[in-house]
Protein backbone atom coordinates (compact mmCIF):
# COMPACT_ATOMS: atom_id res chain seq x y z
CA UNK A 1 0.00 0.00 0.00
CA UNK A 2 1.44 3.45 -1.16
CA UNK A 3 1.86 5.74 2.16
CA UNK A 4 0.10 9.27 1.64
CA UNK A 5 1.21 11.79 0.37
CA UNK A 6 2.92 14.79 2.24
CA UNK A 7 -0.42 16.94 1.77
CA UNK A 8 -3.06 14.63 2.28
CA UNK A 9 -1.47 13.60 5.58
CA UNK A 10 -1.78 16.93 6.53
CA UNK A 11 -5.05 17.33 5.38
CA UNK A 12 -6.37 14.09 7.09
CA UNK A 13 -4.75 15.03 10.39
CA UNK A 14 -6.28 17.76 10.37
CA UNK A 15 -9.73 17.36 9.25
CA UNK A 16 -9.74 14.37 12.15
CA UNK A 17 -8.64 17.38 14.67
CA UNK A 18 -11.56 18.86 13.10
CA UNK A 19 -13.91 16.50 13.34
CA UNK A 20 -12.78 15.47 17.06
CA UNK A 21 -13.02 19.13 17.90
CA UNK A 22 -16.65 19.26 16.45
CA UNK A 23 -17.62 16.10 18.50
CA UNK A 24 -16.57 18.08 21.71
CA UNK A 25 -18.09 21.31 20.64
CA UNK A 26 -18.59 21.97 24.81
CA UNK A 27 -14.48 21.88 25.18
CA UNK A 28 -14.13 24.66 22.77
CA UNK A 29 -17.07 26.63 23.87
CA UNK A 30 -15.66 26.51 27.46
CA UNK A 31 -12.59 28.38 26.00
CA UNK A 32 -14.79 31.22 24.18
CA UNK A 33 -17.44 31.91 27.29
CA UNK A 34 -14.00 32.22 29.76
CA UNK A 35 -12.56 34.60 27.59
CA UNK A 36 -15.99 36.71 27.29
CA UNK A 37 -16.36 36.17 31.62
CA UNK A 38 -12.81 37.28 32.37
CA UNK A 39 -13.11 40.32 29.73
CA UNK A 40 -16.63 41.71 31.70
CA UNK A 41 -15.11 41.07 34.81
CA UNK A 42 -12.77 44.23 34.57
CA UNK A 43 -14.87 46.71 33.90
CA UNK A 44 -17.09 45.49 37.17
CA UNK A 45 -14.16 45.00 38.99
CA UNK A 46 -12.15 48.97 37.77
CA UNK A 47 -15.27 50.73 37.26
CA UNK A 48 -17.23 52.05 34.44
CA UNK A 49 -15.63 55.33 33.73
CA UNK A 50 -15.35 55.61 30.16
CA UNK A 51 -11.81 56.61 30.05
CA UNK A 52 -10.12 54.41 32.30
CA UNK A 53 -11.97 51.49 30.16
CA UNK A 54 -10.52 52.89 27.06
CA UNK A 55 -6.69 52.68 28.11
CA UNK A 56 -7.22 49.13 29.81
CA UNK A 57 -9.22 48.11 26.86
CA UNK A 58 -6.05 46.59 24.62
CA UNK A 59 -4.16 45.24 27.80
CA UNK A 60 -7.69 43.10 29.16
CA UNK A 61 -8.16 41.99 25.57
CA UNK A 62 -5.09 40.52 25.11
CA UNK A 63 -4.81 38.72 28.44
CA UNK A 64 -7.76 37.33 28.46
CA UNK A 65 -7.04 35.71 25.10
CA UNK A 66 -3.71 34.94 26.24
CA UNK A 67 -5.18 33.05 29.44
CA UNK A 68 -7.93 31.54 27.11
CA UNK A 69 -5.65 30.01 24.60
CA UNK A 70 -3.37 28.58 27.50
CA UNK A 71 -6.63 27.05 28.84
CA UNK A 72 -7.37 25.09 25.97
CA UNK A 73 -3.76 24.10 25.00
CA UNK A 74 -3.62 20.57 26.99
CA UNK A 75 -6.39 19.81 24.25
CA UNK A 76 -4.12 19.62 20.98
CA UNK A 77 -1.75 16.69 22.02
CA UNK A 78 -3.52 15.28 25.46
CA UNK A 79 -6.60 13.32 23.84
CA UNK A 80 -4.14 11.40 21.30
CA UNK A 81 -1.57 11.40 23.90
CA UNK A 82 -3.88 8.63 26.54
CA UNK A 83 -4.90 6.68 23.77
CA UNK A 84 -2.13 5.52 21.98
CA UNK A 85 -2.59 8.13 18.99
CA UNK A 86 0.33 10.22 19.18
CA UNK A 87 2.57 7.65 19.57
CA UNK A 88 1.37 5.94 16.28
CA UNK A 89 1.38 9.52 14.53
CA UNK A 90 5.33 9.93 15.35
CA UNK A 91 5.69 6.66 14.04
CA UNK A 92 4.73 6.95 10.48
CA UNK A 93 7.28 7.73 7.39
CA UNK A 94 5.66 11.33 6.91
CA UNK A 95 8.02 14.19 9.11
CA UNK A 96 6.56 14.83 12.64
CA UNK A 97 6.70 18.36 11.96
CA UNK A 98 3.61 18.15 9.35
CA UNK A 99 1.69 16.50 11.75
CA UNK A 100 2.39 18.89 14.97
CA UNK A 101 1.61 21.72 11.94
CA UNK A 102 -1.84 20.16 11.16
CA UNK A 103 -2.75 19.98 14.80
CA UNK A 104 -1.60 23.40 15.36
CA UNK A 105 -3.76 24.77 12.34
CA UNK A 106 -6.68 22.68 13.69
CA UNK A 107 -6.42 24.24 17.42
CA UNK A 108 -6.28 27.83 15.93
CA UNK A 109 -9.31 27.08 14.07
CA UNK A 110 -11.25 25.82 16.57
CA UNK A 111 -9.79 27.47 19.63
CA UNK A 112 -8.72 30.79 18.72
CA UNK A 113 -10.43 31.77 15.63
CA UNK A 114 -13.71 32.16 18.23
CA UNK A 115 -11.84 34.61 20.24
CA UNK A 116 -10.62 36.69 17.22
CA UNK A 117 -14.42 37.06 16.27
CA UNK A 118 -15.96 37.66 19.53
CA UNK A 119 -13.38 40.66 20.45
CA UNK A 120 -14.66 43.07 18.48
CA UNK A 121 -18.35 42.88 20.16
CA UNK A 122 -16.11 42.89 23.11
CA UNK A 123 -13.92 45.75 23.00
CA UNK A 124 -17.50 47.44 22.21
CA UNK A 125 -17.96 47.33 26.48
CA UNK A 126 -15.02 49.02 26.36
CA UNK A 127 -15.82 51.90 23.59
CA UNK A 128 -13.50 51.11 21.44
CA UNK A 129 -13.59 53.34 18.37
CA UNK A 130 -14.82 51.67 15.25
CA UNK A 131 -10.67 51.79 13.93
CA UNK A 132 -9.62 50.33 17.77
CA UNK A 133 -11.66 47.61 16.95
CA UNK A 134 -10.79 46.81 13.43
CA UNK A 135 -6.80 46.71 15.08
CA UNK A 136 -7.97 44.39 17.50
CA UNK A 137 -9.05 41.58 14.99
CA UNK A 138 -5.79 42.26 13.25
CA UNK A 139 -3.64 42.14 16.39
CA UNK A 140 -5.29 39.26 16.94
CA UNK A 141 -5.59 37.22 13.83
CA UNK A 142 -1.83 37.65 13.60
CA UNK A 143 -0.88 37.50 17.22
CA UNK A 144 -2.99 34.15 18.14
CA UNK A 145 -1.35 31.71 15.95
CA UNK A 146 1.84 32.79 17.37
CA UNK A 147 -0.43 31.55 20.80
CA UNK A 148 -0.99 28.34 19.47
CA UNK A 149 2.10 28.09 17.94
CA UNK A 150 4.23 29.12 20.82
CA UNK A 151 1.50 27.08 23.04
CA UNK A 152 2.60 24.01 21.10
CA UNK A 153 5.94 23.48 22.57
CA UNK A 154 4.74 23.72 26.21
CA UNK A 155 1.91 21.22 25.62
CA UNK A 156 4.34 18.88 24.03
CA UNK A 157 7.07 19.16 27.30
CA UNK A 158 4.05 18.71 29.75
CA UNK A 159 2.62 15.75 28.23
CA UNK A 160 0.91 13.51 30.93
CA UNK A 161 2.83 15.34 33.86
CA UNK A 162 0.71 15.58 36.99
CA UNK A 163 0.51 19.32 36.99
CA UNK A 164 0.54 20.15 33.58
CA UNK A 165 -1.91 22.84 33.05
CA UNK A 166 -0.05 25.09 35.68
CA UNK A 167 3.12 24.16 34.85
CA UNK A 168 2.37 24.95 30.81
CA UNK A 169 1.17 28.57 31.98
CA UNK A 170 4.46 28.92 33.54
CA UNK A 171 6.99 27.81 30.17
CA UNK A 172 4.52 29.43 27.76
CA UNK A 173 3.57 33.35 29.30
CA UNK A 174 7.12 34.45 29.44
CA UNK A 175 7.15 33.48 25.60
CA UNK A 176 4.31 35.16 25.36
CA UNK A 177 5.48 38.35 26.30
CA UNK A 178 6.56 39.67 23.19
CA UNK A 179 3.69 39.13 21.07
CA UNK A 180 1.51 40.40 24.11
CA UNK A 181 3.46 43.81 23.61
CA UNK A 182 3.02 44.04 20.26
CA UNK A 183 -0.34 43.17 20.33
CA UNK A 184 -1.52 45.48 22.54
CA UNK A 185 0.94 48.40 21.57
CA UNK A 186 -1.39 48.01 18.07
CA UNK A 187 -4.11 48.99 19.66
CA UNK A 188 -2.96 51.74 21.92
CA UNK A 189 -1.24 53.14 18.92
CA UNK A 190 -4.73 53.84 17.39
CA UNK A 191 -6.34 55.15 20.72
CA UNK A 192 -3.07 57.18 20.99
CA UNK A 193 -2.78 58.50 17.74
CA UNK A 194 0.46 56.92 17.17
CA UNK A 195 1.52 55.03 13.81
CA UNK A 196 0.54 51.14 13.94
CA UNK A 197 2.18 49.67 11.15
CA UNK A 198 5.07 48.78 12.89
CA UNK A 199 3.70 46.98 16.12
CA UNK A 200 1.78 44.73 13.05
CA UNK A 201 4.40 44.72 10.97
CA UNK A 202 6.60 42.82 14.42
CA UNK A 203 3.68 40.45 15.13
CA UNK A 204 3.64 39.61 11.52
CA UNK A 205 7.48 38.83 11.90
CA UNK A 206 6.88 36.49 15.33
CA UNK A 207 4.33 35.03 13.48
CA UNK A 208 6.84 34.19 10.52
CA UNK A 209 9.60 33.28 13.18
CA UNK A 210 6.85 30.88 15.41
CA UNK A 211 5.62 29.24 11.71
CA UNK A 212 9.31 28.20 11.46
CA UNK A 213 10.33 27.68 14.61
CA UNK A 214 7.32 26.13 16.16
CA UNK A 215 6.83 23.33 15.03
CA UNK A 216 10.17 21.88 15.15
CA UNK A 217 10.60 22.21 18.53
CA UNK A 218 7.52 20.82 19.01
CA UNK A 219 7.91 17.51 17.20
CA UNK A 220 11.39 17.46 19.45
CA UNK A 221 9.97 18.15 22.72
CA UNK A 222 6.84 15.10 21.61
CA UNK A 223 9.48 12.81 20.51
CA UNK A 224 10.96 13.44 24.02
CA UNK A 225 7.57 13.15 26.09
CA UNK A 226 6.18 10.39 24.65
CA UNK A 227 9.20 7.89 25.00
CA UNK B 1 59.03 7.36 25.53
CA UNK B 2 56.30 8.26 24.13
CA UNK B 3 54.06 11.40 25.53
CA UNK B 4 51.23 10.73 27.79
CA UNK B 5 47.92 12.23 26.59
CA UNK B 6 45.60 13.32 29.07
CA UNK B 7 42.35 11.29 27.99
CA UNK B 8 39.73 14.29 28.70
CA UNK B 9 36.58 12.15 28.35
CA UNK B 10 37.17 9.86 30.46
CA UNK B 11 35.88 12.73 32.59
CA UNK B 12 32.45 12.54 31.20
CA UNK B 13 31.69 9.61 33.35
CA UNK B 14 30.30 10.69 36.67
CA UNK B 15 32.47 8.13 38.53
CA UNK B 16 35.49 10.24 37.39
CA UNK B 17 34.27 13.77 37.66
CA UNK B 18 33.12 13.48 40.81
CA UNK B 19 36.32 13.17 42.50
CA UNK B 20 37.93 15.94 40.13
CA UNK B 21 35.70 18.24 41.34
CA UNK B 22 35.75 17.39 44.91
CA UNK B 23 39.46 18.22 44.35
CA UNK B 24 39.43 21.55 42.50
CA UNK B 25 36.25 22.99 45.04
CA UNK B 26 38.80 23.89 47.95
CA UNK B 27 40.81 25.98 45.12
CA UNK B 28 38.06 27.47 43.94
CA UNK B 29 36.65 28.51 47.31
CA UNK B 30 39.76 30.45 48.42
CA UNK B 31 39.94 32.01 44.71
CA UNK B 32 36.36 33.23 45.35
CA UNK B 33 37.16 34.67 48.71
CA UNK B 34 40.38 36.42 47.49
CA UNK B 35 38.64 38.35 44.73
CA UNK B 36 35.43 39.10 46.97
CA UNK B 37 37.92 40.64 49.50
CA UNK B 38 39.88 42.46 47.08
CA UNK B 39 37.28 43.57 45.12
CA UNK B 40 34.83 44.88 48.06
CA UNK B 41 37.81 46.60 49.44
CA UNK B 42 38.31 48.96 46.15
CA UNK B 43 34.53 49.16 45.22
CA UNK B 44 33.98 50.74 49.14
CA UNK B 45 37.40 52.42 49.85
CA UNK B 46 39.20 53.10 46.26
CA UNK B 47 36.50 54.34 44.09
CA UNK B 48 36.02 57.47 44.52
CA UNK B 49 32.38 58.97 44.71
CA UNK B 50 30.37 59.64 41.81
CA UNK B 51 29.64 63.16 40.92
CA UNK B 52 26.09 62.45 40.56
CA UNK B 53 25.07 59.84 42.11
CA UNK B 54 27.00 60.49 45.48
CA UNK B 55 27.58 56.89 47.63
CA UNK B 56 24.91 55.01 46.19
CA UNK B 57 26.18 54.00 43.07
CA UNK B 58 28.38 51.45 44.45
CA UNK B 59 25.69 49.22 44.38
CA UNK B 60 26.84 48.56 40.72
CA UNK B 61 29.48 46.59 42.39
CA UNK B 62 27.39 43.86 42.89
CA UNK B 63 24.50 44.61 40.22
CA UNK B 64 26.16 44.09 37.39
CA UNK B 65 28.41 40.87 38.22
CA UNK B 66 25.46 39.61 39.13
CA UNK B 67 23.02 40.42 36.16
CA UNK B 68 26.13 39.69 33.51
CA UNK B 69 26.19 35.72 35.80
CA UNK B 70 22.28 35.66 35.46
CA UNK B 71 22.53 36.13 31.27
CA UNK B 72 25.90 34.03 30.93
CA UNK B 73 24.87 30.87 33.31
CA UNK B 74 21.92 30.63 30.92
CA UNK B 75 23.78 30.25 27.84
CA UNK B 76 26.25 27.76 29.70
CA UNK B 77 22.98 25.94 30.97
CA UNK B 78 21.49 25.48 27.56
CA UNK B 79 24.66 24.82 26.31
CA UNK B 80 25.69 21.83 28.69
CA UNK B 81 21.58 20.76 28.61
CA UNK B 82 21.88 20.85 24.39
CA UNK B 83 24.84 18.62 24.65
CA UNK B 84 23.64 16.34 27.24
CA UNK B 85 20.34 16.15 24.93
CA UNK B 86 22.57 16.16 21.46
CA UNK B 87 24.94 13.62 22.81
CA UNK B 88 23.52 11.78 24.98
CA UNK B 89 25.22 12.49 27.90
CA UNK B 90 24.04 12.71 31.26
CA UNK B 91 26.59 14.22 33.04
CA UNK B 92 26.27 17.36 30.60
CA UNK B 93 22.58 17.14 31.96
CA UNK B 94 23.31 17.24 35.07
CA UNK B 95 25.64 20.46 35.09
CA UNK B 96 22.48 22.12 33.11
CA UNK B 97 20.56 21.12 36.67
CA UNK B 98 23.31 22.28 38.76
CA UNK B 99 23.93 26.00 37.31
CA UNK B 100 19.83 26.59 36.85
CA UNK B 101 19.50 27.30 40.58
CA UNK B 102 22.43 29.53 40.80
CA UNK B 103 22.07 31.38 37.73
CA UNK B 104 18.44 31.79 39.04
CA UNK B 105 19.47 33.23 42.24
CA UNK B 106 22.25 35.63 40.30
CA UNK B 107 19.11 36.90 38.13
CA UNK B 108 17.17 37.60 41.08
CA UNK B 109 19.78 39.49 42.73
CA UNK B 110 19.79 41.57 39.57
CA UNK B 111 16.88 42.30 40.02
CA UNK B 112 16.43 43.38 43.56
CA UNK B 113 19.35 45.34 43.34
CA UNK B 114 18.45 47.13 40.39
CA UNK B 115 15.74 47.86 41.99
CA UNK B 116 16.91 49.43 45.01
CA UNK B 117 19.71 51.67 42.87
CA UNK B 118 16.47 52.44 41.12
CA UNK B 119 15.05 54.42 43.51
CA UNK B 120 18.11 56.66 44.65
CA UNK B 121 19.30 56.88 41.07
CA UNK B 122 16.24 57.54 38.91
CA UNK B 123 13.11 58.14 41.68
CA UNK B 124 11.37 55.01 40.96
CA UNK B 125 12.07 51.09 42.17
CA UNK B 126 10.43 49.53 38.49
CA UNK B 127 10.19 50.71 35.05
CA UNK B 128 8.68 48.52 32.50
CA UNK B 129 11.83 49.04 29.93
CA UNK B 130 13.22 46.69 27.61
CA UNK B 131 16.07 45.59 29.48
CA UNK B 132 14.56 45.35 32.75
CA UNK B 133 11.18 43.67 31.05
CA UNK B 134 13.43 40.71 29.02
CA UNK B 135 15.52 40.01 32.68
CA UNK B 136 12.28 39.21 34.10
CA UNK B 137 11.36 36.86 31.40
CA UNK B 138 14.90 35.59 31.93
CA UNK B 139 13.77 35.21 36.00
CA UNK B 140 10.78 33.28 34.48
CA UNK B 141 12.53 31.12 31.60
CA UNK B 142 15.17 30.04 35.08
CA UNK B 143 11.89 29.17 36.92
CA UNK B 144 10.26 27.57 34.17
CA UNK B 145 12.87 25.21 33.47
CA UNK B 146 13.78 24.44 36.91
CA UNK B 147 10.00 23.77 37.81
CA UNK B 148 9.36 21.86 34.37
CA UNK B 149 12.97 19.40 35.62
CA UNK B 150 11.15 19.26 39.27
CA UNK B 151 7.79 18.00 38.00
CA UNK B 152 8.96 15.16 35.28
CA UNK B 153 9.78 11.95 37.56
CA UNK B 154 12.29 9.96 34.91
CA UNK B 155 15.31 11.71 34.85
CA UNK B 156 16.70 11.66 31.30
CA UNK B 157 13.21 12.84 30.18
CA UNK B 158 13.63 15.47 32.28
CA UNK B 159 16.80 16.42 30.90
CA UNK B 160 15.40 16.39 27.56
CA UNK B 161 12.29 18.07 28.47
CA UNK B 162 14.91 21.21 29.91
CA UNK B 163 17.15 21.09 26.99
CA UNK B 164 14.14 22.03 24.82
CA UNK B 165 12.92 24.57 27.06
CA UNK B 166 16.54 26.25 27.77
CA UNK B 167 16.96 26.35 23.81
CA UNK B 168 13.97 27.47 23.03
CA UNK B 169 14.36 30.42 25.87
CA UNK B 170 18.22 31.54 24.42
CA UNK B 171 17.03 34.10 22.42
CA UNK B 172 16.17 35.88 25.27
CA UNK B 173 19.41 36.31 26.21
CA UNK B 174 20.88 38.81 22.88
CA UNK B 175 17.74 40.85 23.71
CA UNK B 176 18.62 41.66 27.62
CA UNK B 177 21.99 42.27 25.87
CA UNK B 178 21.40 44.76 22.86
CA UNK B 179 18.15 45.63 24.24
CA UNK B 180 19.71 48.96 25.86
CA UNK B 181 21.18 49.72 22.00
CA UNK B 182 17.76 48.74 19.83
CA UNK B 183 15.58 51.04 22.45
CA UNK B 184 16.05 54.30 23.78
CA UNK B 185 14.74 53.91 27.19
CA UNK B 186 15.76 54.24 30.60
CA UNK B 187 18.29 52.29 31.28
CA UNK B 188 21.95 53.54 30.42
CA UNK B 189 23.55 52.76 27.30
CA UNK B 190 26.59 50.18 27.39
CA UNK B 191 29.51 51.22 29.80
CA UNK B 192 32.22 48.75 27.75
CA UNK B 193 33.25 49.15 24.54
CA UNK B 194 36.17 47.85 22.48
CA UNK B 195 37.83 51.13 22.98
CA UNK B 196 37.21 53.03 25.44
CA UNK B 197 35.25 52.81 29.03
CA UNK B 198 33.34 55.89 30.24
CA UNK B 199 34.18 54.96 33.99
CA UNK B 200 36.97 55.94 36.99
CA UNK B 201 39.41 53.32 36.54
CA UNK B 202 39.50 51.75 39.93
CA UNK B 203 35.70 51.51 39.70
CA UNK B 204 36.42 49.87 36.53
CA UNK B 205 38.69 47.20 38.51
CA UNK B 206 36.20 46.84 41.19
CA UNK B 207 33.14 45.57 39.57
CA UNK B 208 35.42 43.72 36.84
CA UNK B 209 37.53 41.69 40.07
CA UNK B 210 33.94 41.62 41.59
CA UNK B 211 32.96 39.76 38.43
CA UNK B 212 35.60 37.69 38.68
CA UNK B 213 34.91 36.33 41.88
CA UNK B 214 30.65 35.68 41.52
CA UNK B 215 32.27 33.89 38.81
CA UNK B 216 34.68 31.61 40.30
CA UNK B 217 31.49 31.93 43.43
CA UNK B 218 29.73 30.18 40.21
CA UNK B 219 32.09 27.25 39.76
CA UNK B 220 32.65 26.08 43.26
CA UNK B 221 28.77 26.27 43.84
CA UNK B 222 27.93 24.39 40.38
CA UNK B 223 30.70 22.07 41.08
CA UNK B 224 29.30 21.07 44.69
CA UNK B 225 26.00 20.82 43.95
CA UNK B 226 26.33 18.77 40.75
CA UNK B 227 28.43 16.18 43.32
CA UNK B 228 25.28 15.79 45.05
CA UNK B 229 23.15 15.43 42.16
CA UNK B 230 25.63 12.95 40.87
CA UNK B 231 25.37 11.00 44.25
CA UNK B 232 21.44 10.99 44.31
CA UNK B 233 21.12 10.13 40.56
CA UNK B 234 24.15 7.27 40.37
CA UNK B 235 23.37 6.01 43.83
CA UNK B 236 22.34 2.62 42.98
CA UNK B 237 25.95 2.32 40.62
CA UNK B 238 28.83 0.38 41.69
CA UNK B 239 31.33 2.94 42.21
CA UNK B 240 29.43 4.48 45.31
CA UNK B 241 27.64 1.38 46.88
CA UNK B 242 30.98 -0.08 46.81
CA UNK B 243 32.26 3.14 48.74
CA UNK B 244 29.80 3.16 51.22
CA UNK B 245 29.79 -0.70 51.98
Amino acid sequence: MRAPSLQSMFGWVLWRDLILAWRHRADVLATLFFFVIVTSLFPLGIGPEPQTLQTIAPGIVWVAALLASMLSLGRIFGNDYQDGTLEQLLLTRQPAYLVVLAKILAHWLVSEVPLVLMAPVLGLQFGLSQNSLLIVVVSLLLGTPVLSLIGSIGAALTLGLRAANVLVALLVLPLYIPVLIFGTGAIQSTVNGTATQPWLLLLGATLILAFVFAPWATSAALKISVE
Amino acid sequence: MSKRRINWYKYAAPANFYPLAGKTIPFFTVVTALLFVVGLYIGFFVAPTDFQQGESYRIIFIHVPAAWMGMFLYVLMAVYAGIGWAFNARLASMMATAISTTGAIFTFISLVTGSLWGRPAWGVYWVWDARMTSTLILMFLYIGFISLQASIDDPRRADRAGAVLALVGLINVPIIYFSVQWWNTLHQGATFTARSFKMAPSMLWAMLILMGACWMYSIAVVLVRVRCIIREREREAPWLTEAMA
